[in-house]
């Protein structure tokens, strides 16, 4: 991606900052670390690295004290300790940066960082330091903004300023990038750099592999639980270090041409809204259009209208009949049931609450979305015909369950949005919006739902998704737009842009980014 | 016309004063998430404990409200255990503390119907009672009023300017995000908790021995009910609550007086009129969704476990 990080000639003759020993931690129904091993030395950069559920993130919560480990030792510069809680920790010099970051909305930049700090309460001394840290490391941070209406970036940077401020030994940093911009990406990268040439020590939390070759100077590999390797990222490949991630070859998906007639299907004309929440974010003449046996993309990171665009599209709120217009019929006045009875459907975000009612049966399930197929006859549920449904839906899509009668909520993330998207596109739609079709799913099934969506398109249905992860929509879609403070920028066929033009939009430039040569291909 | 206006001003700042105590008591409970609406319940508890402990003691209404405090304290306590310990149902919870309160201070109180007290006499500040008009108002009132005013000015500088209300405010906000930089959000929950109880109990103590010193069943009369209201209407806003529960103590007095006076409706609109007037005036004030939402604790009546 860009300059490697210094060589890093391995922890001096002293001893590790950190090393863990044997850490093993049981859940009832799971093993989420066994065994661990890990040493970090000063001013190292080390990558744990593994997929969802590989148990990197129990083993980062029980460094910082959030959890407690059944066995094993933890040696913090050469002395064994119990971490017993996280000011335990952050007394011992450990700082977290946490994936689902853990600031209070309604509170100011400075307000937040002091309730991390065990120190005398001086929010106007603090705010001043605030200003002097996030500039020394190219953090810029107003410490009087209320945290909600500050970028998911700028809140990842309220996070490490906090940390910075307790002059940490050791940086824990949970998926860093998945909010962040290509270019922001760069400026983290930066500062951790930095951080480390100063000795301090950080452990990078990721599954994504360029970043790691990138940035780390070592890695620690994470699979079901237990180290499955070590290894210097540098004289890695990506697929020799996802064979280790995930023990096999990385799946690929293949995107063949489409033939037929790419006529417009779905298409939003002029769409403002305005949401009643006031974190909402407020819709600004959105237009786009989906045509047959294509994939539209929609990048950007959360926050910037993609929950009100969802929303508008889906029918959970309404407009003026004309800005949605779906096979040529305005449907923006229709609700959600109405447009789905026209073609027209739906994978939200949330599959837990939204796409699926957890503690239902998936027979169930099926019949609350699908019950214009057959489930529902005079007004009566037909519940042998949604079994089938289900059953039918459970085999073609793979999805791994104990049948149509398991509850929604026993399934993994998975195999639940298998379930999801299968039931959709059993419905024979002619258009579909998929909101985050792979967040949270393991390597293996988001390469077959993505190749299931493909596929879908070839076969002429018109699909619109929304992604935060750039590499996917590089991977599947035909076209792609930025979805950036309630404004969607022109689609443009993928092969015409790359990461770092994506990236710039994503940032609300979308002048800026077109005077920009292209440079790097798609990352 | 002043000389009208003197005593229903002066009468104000007394009628409000359960308000104000268990006003601030919720607020600052609802502050770290837990809405407790038990606050009717707890009151009359404290009124039941607290007239019991002025008849039965040469303290009068100082040994009653100490007495009303702790009487509140431990309904909360029931409370808490089971709606954070337990993660029961706050709601529920809460309802059936109410019920429980009525109950049980008219179980105790039937040895006391009709038994008076002697109250407790207007506290003159030196030099400034003296005040011509604003002294009588402000200066000529029981000691209880005062320290209603003083638990005002504590709360909302706590709240305001100490880390503890920011932390308050946090565990609220996120209990997930306050646990996860390691503050006890159990134990911070059941401070607030018991506060609120505490100062729901110092209100109804303050009604049976003070302000009608003359036990009544089930005397509390609503007014929990209406500190639970002032809360919500006054966005979390100590300062806010403060001006609405004087409104509620302002019409409350006007009414007696146009019952005194004869006007033509009936008693029964009239005692009424305080709530409605409240409410009223609270609705209109807090139509502004986004003062609402910004300062609404976004764990309110969630339970939480770590």
């Amino acid at each position: 991606m860009s300059t490697p990080s210094p060589p890093f000639s391995g922890p001096p003759e002293g001893t590790p900052r950190l090393e863990l020993a044997g850490i093993t931690k049981r859940y009832p129904s799971v093993v989420a670390n066994d065994g661990v091993h890990l040493k970090v030395g000063p001013g190292e950069i080390h990558a744990v690295l593994g997929e969802n559920g590989a148990g990197k993130s129990t083993l980062m919560k029980i460094i910082y004290g959030a959890v407690q480990a059944d066995a094993g030792q933890i040696q913090w510069n050469g002395r064994e300790v119990v971490i017993a809680n996280p000011s335990e920790a952050r007394r011992l010099g450990i700082g977290m940066v946490f994936q689902h970051f853990s600031l209070f909305e309604t509170l100011t930049v400075v307000e937040n960082i002091a309730l991390a700090l065990d120190e005398p309460f001086d929010l106007k001394g603090l705010a001043a330091r605030v200003k002097e840290v996030s500039t020394r490391y190219g953090l810029p941070l107003d410490p009087d903004r209320l945290v909600y209406s500050l970028s998911v970036g700028e809140r990842q940077r309220v996070e490490i300023v906090r940390c910075l401020l307790q002059e940490p030994q050791l940086l824990i940093l949970d998926e860093p990038t998945s909010v962040l911009t290509p270019q922001a990406v760069q400026k983290l990268f930066e500062t951790l750099r930095r951080l480390a040439s100063e000795g301090v020590s950080i452990l990078y939390i990721s599954h994504k592999l360029h970043e790691i070759q990138s940035l780390c100077h070592s890695a620690t590999v994470m699979r079901g639980g237990k180290v499955t390797g070590t290894a210097t990222p540098s004289r890695e490949t990506p697929a020799s270090l996802a064979r280790m991630m995930i023990g096999r070859e990385l799946p690929v998906c293949e995107v063949p041409a489409f033939t037929g007639e790419a006529t417009p299907v779905l298409s939003v004309r002029g769409l403002s809204h305005t949401p009643d929440d006031p974190f909402g974010t407020a819709l600004k003449d959105i237009a786009l259009e989906v045509r047959r046996g294509e994939i539209l993309g929609i990048a950007g990171i959360s926050g910037n209208g993609q929950a009100e665009l969802l929303a508008a599209l889906s029918g959970e709120t309404t407009g003026p009949a004309d800005t949605v217009v779906l096979a040529g019929t305005p449907v923006g006045h229709l609700d959600a049931g109405r447009r789905r009875k026209r073609g027209l459907t739906f994978v939200p975000e949330e599959r837990l609450g939204r796409g699926a009612v957890p503690p239902m049966s998936l027979a169930d399930n099926a019949t609350l979305s699908a019950h214009g197929h057959g489930l529902v006859k005079k007004g009566f549920l037909r519940p042998k015909a949604a079994w089938e449904f289900a059953k039918a839906c459970i085999e073609r899509f793979d999805v791994r369950c104990g049948g149509p009668g398991a509850a929604a909520r026993s399934l993994s993330g998975g195999n639940l949005q298998k379930f999801i998207v299968g039931r959709e596109i059993m419905q024979q739609p002619i258009a579909m919006v998929v909101a985050q079709p792979t967040w949270g799913v393991d390597v293996g099934a988001a390469a077959f739902l993505r190749q299931t969506l493909i596929d879908l398109s070839r076969s002429g249905v018109a699909i619109l998704v929304i992604s935060e992860e750039l590499e996917e929509l590089f991977e599947i879609c035909d076209r792609i737009a930025v979805l950036a403070e309630g404004r969607l920028s022109e689609a443009v066929p993928k092969q015409q842009t790359n990461a770092e033009k994506i990236g710039m939009q994503m940032s609300g430039l979308f002048s800026a980014a077109d005077t920009r040569e292209p440079a790097h291909a798609a990352a | 016309m002043i000389e009208h206006l003197i005593p229903v001003l002066a009468g104000t700042l007394a009628a409000a004063t359960p308000l104000i105590f268990a006003g601030l008591g919720e607020l600052v409970a609802e502050r770290t998430g837990v809405i407790n609406l038990g606050v009717e319940g707890m009151m009359l508890i404290g009124a039941v404990a607290g007239f019991a402990a002025a008849a039965h003691s040469d303290g009068g209404a100082l040994a009653g409200l100490p007495a009303g405090a702790v009487a509140g304290m431990l309904a909360a306590l029931i409370f808490a255990i089971l709606s954070l310990s337990m993660a029961a149902n706050q709601a529920a919870c809460g309802l059936a503390l109410t019920i429980f309160g009525i109950g049980l201070s008219a179980f105790i109180g039937q040895h006391y119907v009709s038994y008076s007290l002697p109250g407790l006499p207007p506290l003159d500040i030196p030099g400034l009672s003296e005040i011509p008009v604003i002294g009588r108002i402000l200066f000529h009132q029981d000691a209880v009023t005062y320290l209603g005013l003083v638990t005002f000015v504590g709360v909302w500088w706590v709240l305001k300017k100490t880390r503890l209300g920011l932390v308050l405010k946090a565990v609220g906000e996120a209990p997930d995000a306050a646990h996860a930089i390691g503050y006890p959000v159990i134990a911070i929950r059941y401070g607030a908790t018991l506060f609120g109880g505490a100062m729901a109990g110092i209100a109804g103590a303050y009604l049976s021995t003070v302000y009608t010193p003359l036990w009544v069943q089930n005397m509390v009369a609503g007014r929990g009910w209406i500190a639970i209201a002032l809360v919500v209407f006054a966005a979390w806003n100590p300062t806010r609550l403060l001006l609405g529960a004087w409104l509620f103590g302002g019409v409350t007095i006007l009414q007696f007086h146009a019952q005194g006076l004869g006007i033509a409706l009936p008693v029964q609109f009239l005692a009424a009129l305080p709530y409605l007037a409240t409410v009223v005036v609270l609705v209109l004030i807090s139509r502004d969704k986004r003062l609402l939402q910004l300062n609404l604790p976004a764990s309110l009546g969630k339970p939480w476990m770590p």
